[in-house]
């Protein structure tokens, strides 16, 4: 360990410790980290309920609770910050259903939801789910977009969601809700958002071969020449509206003749 | 935590400020971006320029190369099994293509393999999606508006930021095979922030002279991440995943190709042997070395394995001198420390400033040339913001956007960032963000041609792993493509040579007792073995105490 680093860590030991109870066992660590940080600092080498490390991979679902306190709390281990006595334990993994499709000859309606996961039915309008996400999303508002079929809306309210999987692990009518919801974003974004047609366009002009030549020319050039080239390449304007288009044209195809 | 007193009243500086510089955007003024003379002048400050901080290489192909101390240590290391207690006789598994590696490039090349009639084995050391693909935040590169952008342009924006050192033909194929990405993503279902009428969204990264920066709000990665690894678990038939279990040693023929790897069960700590027609590496980057004791936004599992096992197997290095510290890395709160603030940020105009509140540098050069301003800032010319654990970074302006674009922008275009903030007692849409560099990327790796072979047979590599593409620097959105269309071009590729060109050989890890061989001659070498598998984070004190004599196992 490097110099700086041990000067962090003997830092880090005149923090106040507090006491946290990690599965059962206690153990003084300090008040400054993450669960997740507070493990390791604990002497655990994690595999599994590790991954990003930045809320954003949904690997280490926690669930903890206070003495006292009939309230089940739960985060992802590496963005909640231990409190004293708290009593931690990691989801490692809990088991969920997806259904396997073909995402082509589905249509984006309600019954699609509904005949793959017709257990979405059996929600009991309970709120744990919502209570459960450590996203802050309101997990049963998108089930109950997803029961009424409300495509659209089921993708928009579970954007945010890091399939953690917590809300599956704590809903009493056995939903895997984050299963539901990329179903509907995947249905959303496929048959009910317009395809962009600049996209298509793009995709055959380049086919097509329509600017092979002037990335030849580029490949050709010695890297003076290409510097050159470079520095004297017009940039597009921060404020420019979206059909902004520069003087010179060659190596482009302008929308505005389609 | 919030704000501390102090810092609060530092950032009255950057209130003072802001009316100014809003009406200069507004005006289409910039701070004056760099010449090409002042970039190579700047670069001075960054890291790789530090002599200290690398060595030679002295064994295999690329003897002799200078690169990182942490990374020449894992190639000075010898093997975590002795080959020559694995049987090969009898493989426990056998496939036709074997990814190796769940991120982006390995799932892409999966589900292309498979299209192209493969079966699939992919082994990931953790689980599917636990990847530097899912946090990548800001966006995804392609020409799709041909009407101001086109390959032409982003060719050149991706060999200037490279210093004009990436391999032509692979920036080519980069550059060429963007819109058939984009344009599989949106058959794929993956959400993009679009216009009612469908047109992409689309914003400047650093570096690029056309606005090609597509996204899903700011979590673009995560978003394409999700998407590719449902779509991979519609296909359990065809497409077998194995997680918790990583590969560390490449599996030769007695011809010199490829045929499978060496994979270990990291909660059994049993070692299995993977016959494949074909091999796709996709291991992604090496953050967690922890190069230079820089803090890292990358994933848990980003050590590089995939470098150092083929390096063993003879794949040559190239621009592995070269990493990427991200310019705009958390440096408070602590708990965030070294977290990802997305460049889409700096794309959609805030301001970068020192503690007077003042830029000192144009928020979109290339990542290198900002990453060193900001060193400079906070080092020899003493303008850093001081923190309350002492350390040094500077004001990256979020709310001057919601100024520029409108009210609720920033809310709804940084949903992620907004609510991690939030949960600390701060208003990114009121208070502006403490950054510092950070280590990003790898910008070298792996010797590929444009289909993702490497030098061997059988195998081919796709991703953050291979280098190249990039030449001495990546620019924002490039790595979300590199490993969108490199893992796809790899997992056809792969998939065609398994069905056509294999040819079965004697299986052999000859190449890995030669190698462990020539290591032992090397001082200290042979105390150390690679590939690491997952960084230790666990604490110094404990560890002194874990005295068990005789253990070989997956944590000690």
């Amino acid at each position: 360990m490097s110099k700086s680093a041990e000067k962090s860590r003997k830092k880090e030991v005149k923090q106040s410790l507090i006491p946290i109870y990690i599965m059962g066992k206690k153990h003084e660590v300090p008040d400054s980290l993450t669960i997740q940080k507070a493990l390791e600092y604990a002497g655990y080498q994690l595999v599994r309920g590790c991954g990003c490390r930045g809320g954003i991979c949904g690997a280490c679902g926690t669930v903890y609770r206070f003495p006292n306190s009939y309230r089940i709390e739960v985060g992802l281990s590496c963005q909640t910050v231990v409190e004293p006595n708290m009593y931690i334990a990691q989801l490692p993994f809990f088991p969920g259903n997806k259904a396997t499709y073909d995402l082509d000859t589905l249509t984006a309606t309600g019954s699609t939801l509904a005949a793959l996961y017709p257990e979405m039915y059996k929600c009991i309008g309970c709120g744990t789910c919502t209570r459960s996400c450590p996203m802050d999303i309101d997990v049963m508002e998108y089930i109950s977009r997803a029961i009424r079929g409300d495509i659209a809306g089921t993708a928009e309210a579970s954007f945010d969601c890091v399939m953690c999987g917590l809300c599956a692990a704590r809903c009493p009518a056995e939903l895997v809700q984050y299963n539901i919801a990329i179903l509907a974003r995947r249905l959303y974004a496929r048959h009910i958002a317009p395809p962009a047609k600049h996209l298509a366009a793009a995709v055959q002009n380049t086919r097509k071969g329509v600017f092979e030549e002037g990335v030849k020319k580029l490949k050709k050039m010695g890297t003076e020449e290409l510097k050159k080239v470079y520095t004297g390449r017009i940039t597009e304007p921060d404020i420019a509206d979206e059909f902004w288009e520069p003087e010179d044209m060659t190596y482009l195809v302008s929308e505005k003749t389609r | 935590m919030p704000y501390t007193a102090e810092l609060k009243k530092l950032i009255k500086n950057v209130e003072k400020t802001r009316a100014r510089r809003v009406e200069k955007k507004r005006k289409g003024e910039e701070f004056p971006a760099m010449s090409l003379d002042e970039r190579t002048d700047i670069l001075k400050y960054h890291p790789d320029f530090k002599e200290e901080g690398r060595r030679e290489i002295c064994i295999g192909p690329n003897k002799g190369y200078k690169i990182a101390n942490e990374m020449v240590d894992l190639i000075h290391a010898r093997s975590r099994v002795n080959p020559e207690s694995i049987d090969l006789s009898s493989p426990d598994y056998e496939t036709d293509v074997l990814v190796i590696g769940g991120g982006g490039a390995g799932t892409a090349a999966a589900l292309l393999a498979r299209e192209n009639g493969c079966r699939v084995l992919v082994a990931t050391k953790l689980r599917i999606g636990d990847a530097n693909t899912m946090m990548a935040e800001g966006g995804i590169q392609a020409a799709t508006k041909n009407g101001k952008d086109s390959p032409y342009y982003h060719y050149l924006d991706c060999m200037g930021g490279g210093h004009f050192k990436n391999d032509p033909d692979l920036v080519e194929t980069l550059v060429t095979e963007a819109p058939d990405v984009l344009a599989w993503l949106e058959k794929l279902g993956a959400m993009f922030s679009k216009f009612p009428d469908g047109r992409l969204k689309a914003l400047h990264g650093g570096g690029t002279c056309r606005k090609r920066m597509h996204s899903a709000g700011d979590i673009t990665g995560a978003e394409i991440m999700r998407t590719i690894r449902d779509e991979a678990k519609n296909h359990p038939a065809d497409i077998k995943i194995l997680e918790f279990t990583a590969a560390v040693e490449l599996i030769l023929n007695d011809k010199g190709a490829c045929e499978g790897a060496v994979l270990y069960n990291l909660e059994t700590e049993e070692y299995f042997v993977c016959k494949a027609r074909a091999t796709v590496i996709a291991t992604g980057g090496s953050g967690r070395l922890h190069i230079q004791n820089f803090m890292t936004t990358n994933h848990y599992g980003a050590t590089g394995d995939g470098l150092f096992m083929a390096y063993r197997a003879g794949v040559p290095l190239k621009f592995l001198h070269t990493v990427q510290y991200h310019p705009t890395g958390a440096v408070f709160p602590e708990q965030a420390e070294g977290l990802l603030i997305t460049e889409k940020f700096r794309g959609a105009g805030a301001n970068v400033l020192n503690v007077d509140g003042e830029q000192f540098v144009y928020e979109r050069e290339p990542r290198d040339v900002e990453a060193s301003a900001i060193i400079r800032e906070c080092t020899v010319r003493g303008k850093g913001v001081p923190t309350p654990t002492g350390k040094f970074g500077c004001w990256l302006d979020s709310p001057m956007i919601d100024m520029l674009k409108g009210e609720g922008y920033v809310r709804k275009e940084f949903p992620g960032k907004w609510i991690l903030f939030k949960r600390y007692g701060i208003d990114i849409t009121k208070e502006p963000m403490m950054i510092h560099p950070t280590l990003h990327y790898q910008n070298g790796g792996l010797a590929i041609d444009s289909s993702g072979k490497t030098d061997i047979d059988g195998l081919y590599a796709a991703g953050e792993v291979a280098g190249g593409i990039h030449g001495e620097n990546r620019l924002m959105g490039n790595s979300l493509l590199d490993v969108l269309v490199f893992g796809r071009l790899a997992g056809s590729a792969a998939a065609a040579y398994a069905k056509k060109k294999y040819k079965p050989g004697k299986l052999s890890l000859q190449h890995v007792a030669a190698y462990n061989k020539e290591v032992a001659s090397i001082e200290d070498a042979a105390t150390r073995v690679s590939p690491m598998v997952l960084p230790d984070y666990s604490n110094p004190d404990v560890r002194k105490r874990q005295l068990t004599t005789d253990y070989v196992g997956t944590i000690r």
